[in-house]
């Protein structure tokens, strides 16, 4: 195939899978919208004054880029991983498998759909976050280029569970067991450094605590990490999943016997 | 003659340790219309997973128009066009998209892709379906789907991988009308089916697998010509009791209105009519049995069953 072909076949699965997840928009971009709404309210509004400042910042504006962050997370996550488990279980997967598509396009043709998913949502929770907080921009070129490389690298992260599942629950797993503590634990509602410093160590080997500090330097102009460590993190684990992943496409794991 | 699809050799050996294919090899010349015979598991549907990418081989070599598909695959699948035998779209999209989309997956732009879409669309009855859910299409429907989706960029070798399973008689037989004039257009088809009527009406040649093995591969002329007995029914104008004695063949009387005779091929038709005439017997309408290449595929499997009994 030669370039423009490889183009319009990598065109043709963004175009599917952008049509995927905004056809089923009420189970894709409306719950994490609602969900990250009742944390603004309840942690922000609510239990936020009661909290006062965390690192300078009033405690909504702090949590806030984490909270964005997080739903760029979960959404490039599972949109890829569920997507391309579907595929695989309808089998129309094949449909590509026979079509000279080669493989690194098909597995950017599903990350740029999880991609997009994770930062259009990311955007309405933005703009939600307008109505209960005050958040300036520090930096636009560490926002943009963070919430970019997060949904790259998880949606890489949901390619890999789409590979390696046999069945619909196989995809919920690692959102439910691995993706939300790392979240949880990673700074999105408190500074490491209120944790005790065995506890700060330990935190420094979860990577998503990388991400939401970075993104908040760019909000706030506040990290708990070296923002160079941060993108170091971010390209070492993109890089080694696109790697392994299309590594896996090439042998045919989890798509042909 | 350009050589559509080569098979040499091919073996699969399933992570089951099931030795699917044992070593088959095929040749499909351009423009034929081939049948692949077998029984459920033998093996067809492996060589053609194969072939189509969606099976890892274990051994072998495959080419298609003379490429290897392990040394240039993406350029032997752009050849290539796959009917399989289980519906393998997604239910949520509509025919139009999912014709567009596999277009768009060779490299066709949106508007070549739209028209082309419109046109297979069309001519399998499928237009006015266009933007329906893919879900709430007939079996039959889904069938053509398929095959429309196969054909949007213009494959050189078709493979139809029992194409017709449970469709109706009508549309099977529009669908063999399609299929054949896809073929005189100059498409190679390779068919799968269990009816074999149909692999006798399409086809020129054919090739029967069992158990993972080719154990016949000729025209299907020549192997019709080798089936030695047929068995006709024969309708009567009016109602016997029993059988008069006839001089050749073998006679059986199923109902008072219905005779059954089994000949050689020497014997001939104009044999039985001599004998009804003799009799004063009037037939109404006279038909074959069993479809005859049936009969020669159930004699080859068994034949073949026989002979793995006797070397084992």
């Amino acid at each position: 195939m030669n370039w423009s072909k490889v183009w319009i076949a990598y065109i043709t699965i963004v175009r599917k899978e952008v049509t995927r997840f905004t056809r089923i928009w009420q189970q894709t971009l409306i719950p994490p919208v609602i969900t990250t709404s009742l944390y603004f309210v309840i942690f922000g509004n609510l239990i936020g004054p009661r909290i006062g400042e965390m690192e300078g910042h009033r405690y909504i504006d702090f949590i806030v880029p984490g909270l964005i962050l997080m739903s760029v997370i979960t959404n490039s996550y599972a949109n890829v991983s569920s997507s391309f488990f579907s595929s695989k279980f309808q089998r129309s997967i094949e449909e590509i498998q026979v079509s000279p598509t080669p493989n690194y396009i098909i597995l950017l043709g599903y990350i740029t759909g999880g991609m997009a998913r994770g930062i259009l949502v990311g955007l309405v929770v933005t703009l939600v976050s307008v109505f209960f907080s005050s958040l300036t921009v520090h930096n636009i070129f560490v926002l943009f280029s963070v919430i970019l490389l997060t949904a790259l690298l998880f949606s890489l992260g949901g390619f890999m569970n789409g590979l390696f599942a046999r069945k619909f629950d196989d995809i919920s797993i690692i959102p439910t067991f691995v993706l939300t503590p790392l979240t949880y634990l990673g700074g999105v509602f408190y500074s490491i450094k209120l944790l005790p410093e065995f506890w700060q160590g330990v935190s420094h080997a979860n990577p998503i605590l990388y991400m939401i500090n970075a993104f908040r330097y760019g909000f706030l102009g506040i990290t708990d990490i070296n923002l160079l460590a941060s993108y170091l993190i971010i390209f070492g684990f993109t890089a080694a999943l696109y790697l392994v992943n299309l590594n896996l496409l090439n042998r045919g794991y989890g798509i042909r016997t | 003659m350009t050589t559509a699809l080569s098979i040499e050799n091919l073996e699969k050996v399933y992570a089951n340790g099931l030795r699917a294919l044992k070593g088959i090899s095929l040749e499909v010349a351009e423009g034929d219309f081939f049948a692949l015979l077998g029984k459920n598991g033998a093996g067809k549907s492996t060589a053609i997973g194969v072939v189509s990418s969606l099976i890892n081989k274990t051994a072998g070599t495959v080419k298609i128009f003379g490429i290897d598909i392990d040394h240039n695959f993406p350029l032997a699948k752009s050849f290539l066009g796959v009917v399989p035998q289980e519906i393998n779209f997604s239910v949520f999209e509509t025919p139009f998209q999912i014709v567009t989309n596999q277009a768009g997956y060779y490299g066709i732009n949106k508007k070549t892709a739209g028209k082309r879409a419109e046109s297979f669309l069309t001519q399998l009855g499928l237009w006015e379906k266009r933007n329906e859910i893919s879900r709430e299409l007939s079996g039959g429907m889904k069938r053509r789907l398929m095959i429309a989706r196969a054909l949007v960029h213009n494959p050189r070798l078709l493979i139809l991988d029992e194409p017709t399973a449970g469709v109706d008689i009508e549309i099977r037989r529009s669908m063999w009308e399609f299929i054949s004039k896809i073929n005189e257009q100059g498409t190679t088809i390779i068919l799968t089916t269990h009816y074999l009527e149909e692999a006798e009406s399409l086809c020129r040649n054919v090739a029967i697998i069992d158990e993972g093995e080719v154990v016949e591969d000729t025209n299907i002329k020549e192997l019709l010509s080798r089936l030695r007995r047929e068995t006709y029914i024969l309708d009567l104008y009016r109602s016997m009791n029993e059988i008069p004695q006839f001089d050749r063949g073998h006679w059986k009387l199923i109902d008072p209105n219905t005779l059954e005779v089994d000949i050689s091929k020497e014997q001939g038709i104009n044999g039985i009519f001599n004998q009804l005439n003799q009799k004063g017997i009037r037939i109404q309408s006279m038909r074959n049995k069993t479809n005859r290449l049936e009969q020669l595929f159930l004699d080859t499997v068994d034949r073949s069953e026989t002979d793995t009994e006797l070397t084992s």
